[in-house]
Order: C-alpha cells, then structure tokens, then sequence
C-alpha cells in the first residue's frame, strides 16, 4: 500500500518561502480541469466510470517516464486521518475525499510528482484537475509545469474537446481552458487601512475573483485572500496566466503602500499589534485555529516590516500547516476533541518559536 | 456615433464597438448587438459578481423554458432541471443537448463562447486541426523566446517539428 511518507517532500515545497514577495505572497497554484471522452462527469459519474477513468489514468502512468517519478494514493486505501493530512497539505481538496464520514467516493485518487511540485487529482469534480503548487509569486514557472505534463497527459488520453468550447468541463465557469490560476496573498495592510473593499472591488472589474484558504465558500481568516481568475473562455491560457500576474504584482504594490501609511500614521499602534501577537504566540497555553492564523497574520506583518527580526517566513508557513486538527492528531498518534487541540496547538507552537521564533526586542 | 448602422448587416443601428486582432492587425467593427452576439460578444462588458447561480434562476422566467426542461442528455440522462439545480453538467455530451442555453450562459460567464488557448487533437486530426495546434505551438515559441527560456523553446520547436508534414 502507498503512503504519502514517500513523498520526497511529504508535497511541502510549497512552504519553503521561496519565490518573489513570499512574505506577501504565500504560494501560486495553476490547475488545469481536463476529462475524458465516453464517461459522466465526476458528480453524475457512476462507479464503472470513475474505476475506467482511475484504470485508465494508472495505465498512462505506468508507460509514462515523467509521471512514473511520483506516487499514486489512492484514498479508499489511506485511512481518514492520511486523507485529511493531505487536505491540509492543499494536495487534495474536500470535493475529493467526499463526506467526512464514511468512504472516500470511488476511483478518487491523488498523484503526487516527485521532480515537480505537481500533483494530479482523479475522479474529483471533473476527471483530471492537474495542479502545481509552488512557494511564492511563480505564476508563469506553476503554468509551464502543468502544461508539460498536460502536454504528455493529452497524447495518451482522449480529452473532452469541443472545437468551439475548448476543453470540457463538469461546470460550464472552468470550460474553455480549464484554467484556474490562484495566488494566496496576505494584505493586512490593507484590511487595516481599510482600503482592501476598493481593491477587492477592482478586483472582479478586471475579470479576477478572490475566496478564502480552502477554495470556493471559505471565510477570510488571517487577511490571506486566495486571488484568481474569474473567466476561463476566451482568452489564452498564457494572456489569463500573465493578466493575473499583472494584477497581482499591482495589489503587492498597494499592499505595501498601505503598510507605508500604516508606520507613518500608527506606527505606535501597529508595533503594539505586532509585539501583542508575538507574545501571545509565544506564551499562550491554547489557541484555537482561528486565532492563531489572526495571530500568525500580525506576526507576518511584523517580520515583513522587519519589527521582528531573526524570524523566518518559512517558520510561519510551517505553523500555518502543522496545527491543524489532522497534523496534531498525527504528532499524538490519536484523536484529539476541540479543547485538546487548542492545548496542543498551542503546544507546538511554542515549541517552534523557542527552537526558531527567538527575536531580540529592538527598542 | 449612435446613428451609424451596423458594419455587419447594414440595417440596425451600431452600438458596440468591437476591436479585434488576428496576425498582428487591429480591425475595428461597429455592430449591432444582435450581430455581436453572434459573434460571442455580450454588449455590456461588466463581468457579474457570481453568474452561474442568477443566470440559472432566470432560465425559468423565459419563454422557451418549457421545451428546455423537458430535454435529456441521451448519454448520461442529465436533465436540464437537474443542471439548473447543480450548476453542474453530466457528460461531454450535455455540451450539445444543452447547446443553446450553454451558448448563452457562457457568453454571460465568460463574455464569449470561442475558446483561443490550447488545441487538443485527436487520435486522427484532420489538416486544419493540426494547423490550428501548430499556430497556437507557434506563439508559444514566440513567447518562451522572447522571455529568453530556451529550454522551452527547444521543446516546443520539436514539438511543431513532429507536426509538420514530411
């Protein structure tokens, strides 16, 4: 049986706080949604095609040299605390794993490269959804990705093309290209100088869209915004990927802006903000997730606006990944209930900022 | 100018200026909204905060709606009720049962129907088919040569090499 130990990385590179602006800019995801001729859509698809889709898929994988360097998990053989981690690891969404009690649908399954930060979901929403994930602002570099191995993908297998819609999809907002294309920002300043509803507005006239962390009706936690394209028809995958990029690099540079005023007109009250978090970070005997990613935010505005020197951005992501409920039950070995996480959570976390979190005070 | 008359048919007045580029030449249209709704354009450019859900609860208040939710896919079964619940299509093949509606919805999703990116072909393409991929290979190239990525550009220049007739 597969496990996702073997993965060289355990599908963490992402975390690593490489790339440009990667204080401002947590990571890139470029998928492609692609499906096969003569089968039903994920949700109308019936258990003989979503086991056709997976045989076919492990077929190309076995012939295939560039997916060969990778593993293959299929969920009904990971037990539900595995599937969770990789939700957590955002290498699987929810729509995969189906609901949280009981089996994982049929056919659902993850591959996970081991040269490229790529991985390829089976039998989600559409049958294929080719995904890189990528630490830092690397729109173009998460698109060449995904396009080589679509390239390699699409000689083997039939796609669902229509030479007017382009690629087929289960919903008709992904048709076209199949492109999503997603940047997970954080804008605090911007959300505290109160200007973030005129950016966000601006936002959707230029045919972007914005959600929370975990994808499509998922709250804003932490002032980390996910941003990404609206449309998928129409324009070339290379004009939506560059379109983004653009866009993106200019709400960095209002951010930044904001993040001037904000040490011009309070610097007081922002330094406070910032040392407050820090300290309860560092001391506090529970935190539920939500106030550690409120929390998290203010330190990461800290170490960007160098209040908090000797901290990395990288000791932060970690944070961000490893207290949530899957990773803190896999660190026990059990179960945890709600109030046991909190202690827990709160446990790793001053861990972490006493082996890598120690800032010397400035003032 | 509101008095002109549509490029295309001549007869009804222009409202929506249109300006395109094919090979590197800009051309400009003056249409009519009914000829540029042919053409996959929608006359208002706003694109709407979330389409999908509102344009699926129109359907219902239009004309041609009793025809429309009595059709079925007649290869996965999908209903056009059950698409307008979901949101979701159920096959390749709900793409042409639904073809009109989708037509109009996409326009009203994505501002057009016409997909420009990548060109996927099928086990037994026919010439224009690989012609449309070279020309879309061809303006990779271009890009991963103007962005100094060799790499990518030698990979793609075999790729439209292995297109080419011999």
């Amino acid at each position: 049986m597969n496990d996702f130990t073997t993965i060289p990385d355990y599908g963490l590179s992402w975390l690593e706080a490489s790339g440009d602006h990667s204080d401002i800019v947590l990571s890139t995801r470029v998928r492609l949604a692609r499906n096969l001729q003569g089968h039903a859509f994920g949700a109308r698809a019936r258990v003989n095609d979503r086991q056709a889709v997976l045989a076919n898929f492990k077929e190309v994988f076995a012939r295939s040299e560039s997916l060969m360097k990778g593993t293959l998990l299929e969920m009904k053989d990971l037990g539900p605390r595995a599937r969770r981690i990789l939700l957590e690891r955002r290498l699987v969404t929810s729509d995969l794993l189906g609901k949280a009690e009981g089996d994982p649908p049929a056919g659902t399954a993850v591959h996970v490269s081991h040269r490229d930060p790529l991985s390829v979901m089976v039998n989600e929403e559409d049958h294929l959804r080719v995904q890189s994930l990528l630490s830092g602002l690397r729109i173009q570099e998460s698109w060449e990705i995904v396009d080589s191995l679509d390239e390699e993908l699409g000689q083997e297998l039939p796609y669902a093309f229509h030479h007017e819609f382009g690629f087929l999809t289960s919903c008709p907002t992904n048709v076209g290209s199949g492109l999503r294309a997603s940047v997970f920002m954080h804008l605090p300043g911007l959300v505290l100088t109160k200007e973030i509803g005129k950016v966000l507005q601006s936002l959707t006239q230029v045919g972007l869209t914005f959600r929370g962390l975990y994808g499509e009706g998922s709250d804003v936690v932490g002032n980390f915004f996910q941003v990404s394209n609206q449309t998928t028809l129409g324009k070339s995958e290379e004009d939506l990927v560059d379109h983004l990029d653009k866009i993106v690099r200019q709400v960095i540079q209002y951010e930044m802006q904001a993040r001037q005023v904000l040490l011009r007109d309070a610097r007081g009250v922002t330094e406070d903000k910032i040392w407050r978090a820090y300290g309860l970070l560092r001391y506090a005997r529970a935190l539920s997730f939500e106030e550690l990613m409120n929390l998290l935010s203010g330190v990461r505005l800290g170490l960007s606006l160098k209040l908090l020197p000797g901290l990395r951005v990288y000791t932060l992501n970690k944070m961000m990944i490893f207290t949530q409920s899957a990773h803190l039950e896999q660190a026990v070995g059990r179960d945890l209930e709600s109030e046991e996480r909190d202690s827990h959570r709160a446990a790793y976390v001053r861990r972490v900022l006493n082996s890598e979190g120690d800032v010397t005070a400035n003032s | 100018m509101p008095d002109d008359l549509c490029d295309n048919c001549g007869s009804k007045p222009a409202t929506v200026n249109l300006t395109q580029i094919e090979n590197n030449e800009m051309f400009s249209y003056h249409l009519c909204e009914d000829c540029a709704a042919k053409k996959g354009l929608e006359a208002t450019t706003e694109p709407p905060a979330s389409p999908l859900p509102d344009f699926l609860a129109q359907i219902g208040d239009e004309p041609r709606e009793e025809e429309a939710s009595d059709s079925e896919c007649s290869f996965c079964g999908l209903t056009f009720t059950a698409f307008r619940e979901t949101g979701r299509l159920g096959c390749p093949h709900c793409y042409e049962t639904f073809e009109s509606h989708l037509r109009r919805l996409l326009r009203r999703v994505h501002g057009g129907t016409k997909h420009v990116g990548k060109i996927y072909l099928p086990s037994d393409p026919t010439v224009s088919e690989i012609e449309k991929r070279m020309e879309a290979l061809r303006k990779k190239l271009n890009r991963a040569v103007d962005t100094e990525d060799f790499e990518r550009a030698a990979e793609l220049r075999d790729k439209i090499r292995s297109l080419e007739p011999v």
